[in-house]
């Protein structure tokens, strides 16, 4: 880790361990001395909570695996019979992991505006932010793969609708589409080969994200934690040790997030669902209105507002891919937009935007709105909001960044922290 | 300890009660992830069954399936009923019962080993590591106790499906049992 | 910047609406359910009731295929005794497994079969879904058992469309062949007949078998076949959240505690970042942690 070490072992044999396999001090190092600046505030407690939120989905998921039978004839029993009615808290497992799913992107989402909000993608913490976005794609395809294993109608259609964007390629390279889909669903539609596979890959993956996550954790030490100034730690005067400051913090709101979590669990279980899918999959009868999680439905509305089926899956993939440029898209000096005043602007636009794409993608694909006389299709409100998604980070970003007069940054975060004289 | 010379103090306490709070919440969590492995709802409804035994011939043994496990009947002949009973309990490897509808002190007599003399009603499984035994006939004996052989590891067992020889430590096990009608069997 | 705020409200003042249509269904009828709200539990007689609609009436088309005879006796179900689940699983005809000749047939060609027993689930009418099909003019009858957690509008919708047949279509309505008007169904036009009538079953404790009282009845049963934990759910999560506020309130108290160090307490000083101090807290973590 970056900070000098501060581990002495005490007795022989952690004197001993140190010596061979030194993992008392990698974690006293990480997550016990880790000097962490002082003004990190409420938004700074995600992270530990995805943590926590990947390690639930993880053993509720392997206890749910127990059960269930990964068969197109026997998936939705096995859920919605053997686990909801049979297995002992089976209902409670079922409900945690599903519910998990959402509480953990909302997480994420919050986790992902923070850093952009505080810059916490510029140097040099460009690979951090890169392997996030790794996270975060391979939490999408988790999380698509276990959508489908209920095997209820939403499940099959969405796993058709969402495999059969690669048929798009058939415009580019006649016939590689359709070879892709078939490859995909191993059969000539999404059945019991694709159910079969999709439940090794919901398997596999977390524990993927699992090994990212300690990339994300390695790559966020060595720098340190970036923070609401967006100004470096110049000294021990600007950090508190991790351990008990903000391990005391991140618990309690921890804690509150799973008030949150499990009310949704306990009260409201059904609330992030779909009817439909508590009907068992039927191949020759479609939903009539297919939505996926809430969590993609911005993607959904930026594919459905393009009229082309290949550009609407380019588009909806480089809004993805984009991400990953962000770190050179930004070129401001100064990180955190306390200090922008165009930017911070520019930046509620694009989480309004995202909400609206979010809106527009759960409504019917001819919705429109009624303003008095005049009738606005939401496919042009989402054809708006995809043209900010891209422009806000292609276009504003760069050209912000050079323009922009930004406000005068503090000394430093112990100045900064005494300036504001408390809370 | 903070200062471990000292008594621990108020803000001690506080971390105490919310370290143990925490420790009894996770604690408490852990029992539905641990409870998911229990045996479900539907199994258990399955811990009960009824069988007729009327088509059994005497000397002659049926296999049910009871929770998962051969259920042996065995309706006795007089003469496999006058061997079992003249062995004295204390001459028997194992002298208990074994028998769920008696208590368990009781001693491995015949009489204590099935409640209608005829019917013998034990779990086919080897008390020594669990596999199945081979029934003894006159025209097809199993060891030289005319009850049973457990050809995994010799055991050998009586007409009272008592141990007799080999390293199996009990008797075959009585499950719980009772006669619904005169050949109505409900077990478990 | 600053105009674009303006037209974000405006847009966000706009309703999305569409054209009144006679094809939409009506939204459903709000009713007031026992097991709603975060301590709702089943009505045990509403459930008994409902029970006894389900087997007089709708079993003659609609199966309820995840539904054992035990849980009849379940905690948190319709309230049945063992020995009452046992009578009930036995009046039920369940396809016999192969007899001592491995015949599944008697010698007429009907199918053996053997009274319930609580292992049993309830046995469907129908022998497979062409059957059904065949004696339902063409449309299938859902399997009731997930029926009110895979509607929209879950309760409320299932009794709008039982109790939703006593109404006259609007003038110029077409009533495809064969089907009834329902303004609760999409399309309005569905292929069941009106399944309940006045006096349709005759409850043994003495409620009125109105339609309303037997379509209340039968939707509560229902909502159990969809959810019988709730009421499990409802108690643990009072319990669990009650604990988790307990908790909070702890991490709250040590949370400030650690950011407020008095110096009275341990002599160590540790401020909320922010609080005007001239020291800074540099943490010796074995002070800090208390333990």
């Amino acid at each position: 880790m970056a900070h000098q070490s501060s581990y002495v072992p005490k007795t022989g044999f952690t004197r001993w361990l140190d010596q061979r396999l030194p993992i008392i001090r990698l974690v006293n190092d990480s997550f016990v001395t880790y000097p962490t600046p002082r003004n990190l505030n409420f938004w700074y407690v995600f992270g530990g909570i995805l943590t926590v939120m990947l390690v639930v989905q993880i053993v509720s998921g392997i206890v749910l695996s127990m059960h269930y039978v990964p068969n197109a004839d026997l998936a939705f029993g096995s859920v919605e019979q053997r686990i909801m009615r049979e297995v002992n808290y089976g209902w409670l497992l079922r409900y945690i992991h599903a519910n998990g799913a959402s509480m953990f992107f909302l997480a994420v989402y919050v986790h992902i505006f923070r850093g952009l909000y505080y810059g916490s993608y510029k140097a040099p913490r460009e690979i951090l932010w890169i392997l996030g976005v790794f996270i975060y794609l391979l939490m999408m395809a988790t999380a698509f793969f276990g959508y489908v294993l209920p095997w209820g109608q939403m499940s099959f259609w969405g796993a058709t609708v969402i495999t059969s964007l690669f048929s798009a390629i058939d415009q580019v390279i006649p016939n590689l589409g359709t070879a892709i889909t078939h490859w995909l669903w191993g059969d000539f539609a999404v059945g019991d080969a694709t159910l079969n596979r999709f439940f090794s890959l919901h398997y596999l993956l977390p524990f993927v994200i699992a090994g990212v996550v300690g990339l994300h954790i390695w790559a966020l030490h060595v720098p340190g934690n970036n923070n609401p100034l967006g100004i470096d730690v110049k000294g021990p005067q600007d950090t508190v040790p991790f351990h008990p400051f903000y391990t005391v913090k991140d618990g309690f709101y921890m804690v509150l997030f799973f008030l949150v979590f499990l009310g949704f669990v306990f009260y409201a279980p059904n609330f992030f669902g779909n009817p439909d899918n508590y009907i068992q999959a039927n191949p020759l009868v479609t939903p009539t209105d297919i939505v996926p999680e809430w969590y993609l439905l911005p993607f959904y509305a930026m594919l459905r507002a393009i009229p082309s089926k290949l550009i609407g899956v380019l588009v909806l993939v480089s809004s993805l891919l984009t991400l990953l440029a962000v770190p050179w898209l930004d070129t401001s000096k100064v990180r955190s937009c306390r200090f922008r005043p165009l930017m911070k602007q520019l930046f509620w636009i694009f989480v309004a935007d995202c909400i609206l794409l979010g809106y527009v993608g759960a409504q019917t694909a001819d919705a429109a709105w009624h303003v008095g006389e005049a009738e606005l299709p939401l496919v042009w409100l989402a054809r708006l909001g995809t043209l900010y998604y891209f422009g806000f980070f292609w276009v504003l970003m760069p050209w912000i960044g050079k323009k922009e007069v930004t406000r005068p940054l503090p000394e430093s975060i112990a100045q900064s922290v005494l300036a504001k004289g408390g809370h | 300890m903070a200062n471990a010379s000292t008594e621990p103090t108020r803000r001690d306490f506080l971390y105490i009660a919310t370290g143990a709070a925490a420790t009894v919440g996770v604690g408490l969590a852990a029992w539905p992830f641990i409870d998911q492995m229990n045996p479900t709802s539907a199994v258990l409804a399955m811990a009960s069954i009824e069988v007729d035994v009327a088509a059994i011939q005497p000397g002659q043994q049926v296999i049910f399936k009871w929770r998962g496990h051969p259920l042996f009947v065995r309706r006795r002949t007089p003469k496999e009923i006058a061997a079992a009973r003249a062995v004295p309990p204390s001459d028997l490897p194992d002298g208990l019962a074994r028998n769920a509808n008696l208590s368990d002190s009781a001693p491995a007599t015949d009489a204590n080993r099935s409640i209608k003399p005829e019917w013998l009603v034990v779990v086919g499984v080897c008390t020594h590591l669990g596999c199945t035994p081979t029934v003894s006939t006159p025209q097809s004996p199993q060891g030289s106790y005319g009850g049973w052989l457990c050809h995994c590891h010799g055991s050998e067992y009586d007409t009272a499906g008592r141990i007799r020889k080999g390293p199996a430590p009990q008797n075959l096990a009585v499950p719980p049992y009772a006669f619904t009608g005169p050949t109505k069997i409900k077990i478990g | 910047m600053k105009t674009v705020w303006p037209l974000l409200a405006v847009l966000a003042l706009a309703v999305p609406s569409s054209a009144e249509d006679l094809t939409q269904p009506l939204a459903p009828q709000t009713q007031a359910w026992s097991f709603n709200g975060i301590t709702g539990t089943y009505d045990r007689g509403a459930l008994q009731r409902g029970f006894q609609v389900y087997k007089e009436v709708c079993a003659a088309c609609h199966s309820l295929n995840m539904v054992a005879f035990h849980d009849l006796a379940a905690p948190g179900g319709p309230g049945f005794t063992e020995a009452q689940a046992k009578v009930i699983a036995a009046t039920y005809k369940i396809p016999a497994e192969p007899d001592d000749k491995g015949d599944i047939f008697d010698e007429k060609g009907n199918r053996l079969t053997r009274p319930g027993v609580l292992a049993d689930h309830f046995p469907p009418p129908f022998a497979n879904e062409q059957a059904a099909r065949a004696s339902n003019g063409g449309a299938l009858p859902p399997d009731l058992s997930l029926i009110v957690k895979a509607r929209q509008g879950g309760p409320d919708y299932v009794y709008s469309i039982l109790t939703g047949f006593n109404q006259n279509p609007p003038h110029g309505f077409t009533i495809q062949n064969g089907k009834y008007y329902n303004p609760y169904f999409a399309g309005r036009n569905i292929s069941m007949p009106p399944p309940l009538s006045q006096g349709s079953v005759s409850f043994s404790d003495g409620t009125p078998a109105t339609v309303a009282n037997e379509a209340k009845a039968v939707v509560t049963f229902l909502a159990w076949t969809s959810e019988p934990q709730l009421e499990a759910r409802h108690r643990i999560g009072l319990q669990v959240l009650a604990f988790l506020v307990l908790v909070a309130g702890l991490l709250f108290l040590s949370y400030r505690k650690v950011w407020h160090g008095k110096p009275e307490d341990e002599g160590v000083v540790h401020d909320l970042p922010g609080s005007p101090t001239e020291k800074a807290p540099v943490g010796d973590p074995d002070t800090l942690s208390g333990g």
